[in-house]
């Protein structure tokens, strides 16, 4: 296997006509390098997806208080309403499905005029009413001082959590807000934590400029009474979103007189479903990138098949001699597979090595100019992708060289010598 | 050390079978010097190739050695033919991208013998034969006469029981040839077998026996009392 003799068989059949070669060898380099632009592209824009999802629970569903469109029970179509404190018992009481309810409420106001003032600085954000499930639900990345907490829900106190660019705008550099003060539509709330946002892009930007206060906090100071602005939970692992999702909606049309077939009523988004859909998205896409890169592949092994053909044609007389003179038909065979499976692999690594290098230089160029998008976020080809990858080489080399080698033995040795 | 006992071989082309060898009995003690003669198509080929282990017969029975050869696996066969057969060719058949050492050590390197000692065995040989100056040439440095020396060699090296020569002189001037044929007595004279097909009767003539085929049949089997070249006096082969 490893004498010199053998290589050097090998080299000189190679060599012999580098033009050839090179060009076989080019059909692998090429399948072996658009599968692995094609992975790490997928990649990127699957990374690029996903990561607008942030963190969030991917069994999460929000629910909101829209118009009725039927008439019940006496009441007229078109029709406002809205969730009460009431409701949030009643979703944990009688919903077993749901593992985590979040009661939400946007404290409205000021109506994009500037509502948070400290000191010389104004600016308007916005600001929203939650519970400390909220984190295990839509979690957000605390920077500094924690998040909303149950005491704070149960004294109703006067806490604020901020986001990054709040404190970037209302706060010196260098200044540490948490303890400070912050006028919120006329009511001083105390800092007790910032954030930033674990999501991409404009997503994250419009997060950051969010403030949380309590949700019973903002209830009371902002005069909401028991309204609830809408709800975010998340069903028990085992049980899917959406028969939460159907429950909770069946539960809450009976307790505001609403008619069961009223679609619209009761506005909703189920991230399960969203999470699904790009997920098959993406099997879809990973097994589109498979096939044409195994395709290609499969291409470029036909290539090294045919090249080896010839060689073994070209070798006939050779290959007699060497059986006249006692080489087993698995000398010869094996000869020709080593060859054909140097001629895959060579090329097939070499397609690797600049596929992954392109990958890695397009990579460091997005992190080095800062710049990101919502369609491309870290391509990148894991380990076992590419030893994946190296075994379809040495195997589709193994399988290239099997006709040639075949060929190679079957013709009898007599006739080979005598071949011109 | 060969033997044959109705021998028939047909090739198959298409819808016809072409009766090549049409019952050929022969037998070669160990140590002579036989020349198969023929025209082209005679079977001659075919004969030395069955001899050789390279092709199969369809029927009748093949001793080498004493050993029935007789649905070998090809494995089998290619070492039986690595240990017994040395073959030398008409268009001498060295390998193009070898120098003549590496040529002639080939025979050993599918018998799995280390680089080093099939290379020292080879160059050993190379030196009884006179050929040592050449061992670093490739063959297409060489002239037909020097390439075919170091074919033979090449068939030599292995130590076989059995030579066979298939149009050794072919590609040979007259005075080449002879010198060629020098070496084969020599080597049979060092009690190895030779059988040689030729078509041309000076050569066969310098042989002991004289097998002359005729569409697949032995025609005459003569001895050869009287040879025409005396061997010159050459450095003796092992």
């Amino acid at each position: 296997m490893f004498d010199p003799d053998r290589w050097h068989e090998i080299f000189y059949a190679l060599k012999k006509n580098k033009l050839r070669t090179v060009l076989t060898a080019f059909g692998v380099f090429w399948g072996i390098f658009m599968l692995v632009i094609m992975m790490g592209s997928g990649n990127g824009l699957e990374n690029a997806v996903f990561a607008d999802f942030g963190n969030m629970a991917s069994n999460s569903v929000f629910m909101w208080t829209q118009r009725t469109t039927m008439p019940y029970k006496g009441f007229q179509r078109g029709r406002y309403y809205n969730f009460r404190n009431s409701d949030t018992q009643a979703l944990k009481d009688k919903i077993p499905e749901i593992e985590l309810i979040a009661p939400r409420i946007q404290a409205w106001g000021g109506g994009g005029a500037n509502n948070v003032i400290r000191n010389e600085r104004t600016s308007s954000f916005t600001i929203f009413g939650d519970c400390p499930e909220l984190q295990l639900i839509d979690p957000l990345n605390m920077t500094d001082g924690r998040f909303i907490n149950a005491f704070d829900l149960e004294q109703h106190r006067k806490v604020a959590v901020i986001g990054a660019k709040v404190k970037n705008d209302m706060f010196e550099p260098g200044e540490d807000p948490i303890g400070e003060y912050l006028r919120i539509q006329g009511v001083y709330f105390q800092v007790v934590g910032v954030f930033e946002s674990r999501k991409s892009d404009q997503q994250a930007e419009w997060e950051n400029q969010v403030i949380y206060l309590p949700f019973t906090t903002l209830q009371q100071t902002y005069n909401y009474g028991d309204i609830v602005g809408w709800y975010a939970f998340t069903s028990h692992p085992d049980v899917p979103a959406s028969v939460a999702e159907a429950k909770a909606k069946r539960l809450l049309a009976e307790r505001h007189s609403i008619h069961p077939e009223d679609q619209r009523a009761i506005g909703s988004f189920n991230l399960e479903k969203e999470y699904q859909k790009m997920t098959g998205l993406f099997i879809g896409i990973r097994i589109l990138v498979w096939i044409v890169g195994i395709g290609t592949l499969f291409a470029g092994m036909v290539g090294v098949s045919n090249i080896m053909l010839i060689v073994v044609r070209e070798r006939t007389k050779e290959i007699g001699i060497q059986r006249a003179i006692g080489a087993t038909p698995w000398n010869i065979m094996s000869q020709v597979i080593t060859e054909s499976v140097i001629l895959t692999t060579a090329a097939g690594y070499f397609g690797l090595v600049v596929g992954v290098g392109i990958i890695e230089a397009v990579n460091l160029a997005l992190l080095k100019t800062g710049t990101s998008s919502d369609m491309f976020k870290n391509p990148e080809i894991d380990f076992k992708m590419a030893i994946m990858a190296l075994l379809i080489l040495i195997v589709s080399g193994v399988l290239a060289g099997l006709v040639p080698a075949r060929r190679a033995v079957s013709i009898k040795p007599i006739d080979a010598i005598r071949f011109e | 050390m060969i033997y044959l006992d109705n021998i028939h071989k047909s090739y198959v082309m298409g819808t016809n079978a072409l009766h090549v060898l049409k019952g050929i009995n022969l037998e070669v003690a160990e140590g002579e010097l036989v020349a198969i003669m023929g025209s082209s198509g005679s079977g001659k080929s075919t004969l030395l190739n069955i001899i050789g282990m390279l092709d199969t017969y369809d029927e009748g029975t093949y001793r080498l050695d004493g050993r029935l050869i007789r649905n070998m696996s090809e494995k089998k066969v290619a070492r039986f033919r690595n240990s017994h057969i040395g073959f030398v060719f008409q268009s001498f058949n060295l390998i193009s991208f070898k120098n003549a050492m590496e040529n002639v050590a080939l025979p050993l390197y599918y018998r799995n013998i280390s680089r080093k000692k099939r290379n020292h065995v080879a160059m050993e040989l190379l030196e009884k034969m006179g050929l040592e100056e050449w061992a670093e040439h490739m063959p297409n440095e060489l002239s037909g006469g020097q390439q075919q020396r170091i074919a033979i060699a090449r068939a030599l090296v292995s130590k076989p029981r059995v030579i066979l020569a298939d149009e050794p002189t072919g590609a040979l001037d007259s005075q080449t040839s002879y010198e060629v044929m020098d070496l084969f007595k020599e080597i049979n004279q060092s009690g190895i077998t030779v059988l040689i097909v030729t078509h041309e009767n000076d050569i066969a003539h310098m042989t002991d026996r004289i097998i002359r085929l005729h569409d697949g049949n032995i025609v005459a089997d003569e001895m050869n009392s009287v040879r025409k070249h005396e061997p010159v006096l050459q450095p003796s082969i092992p």
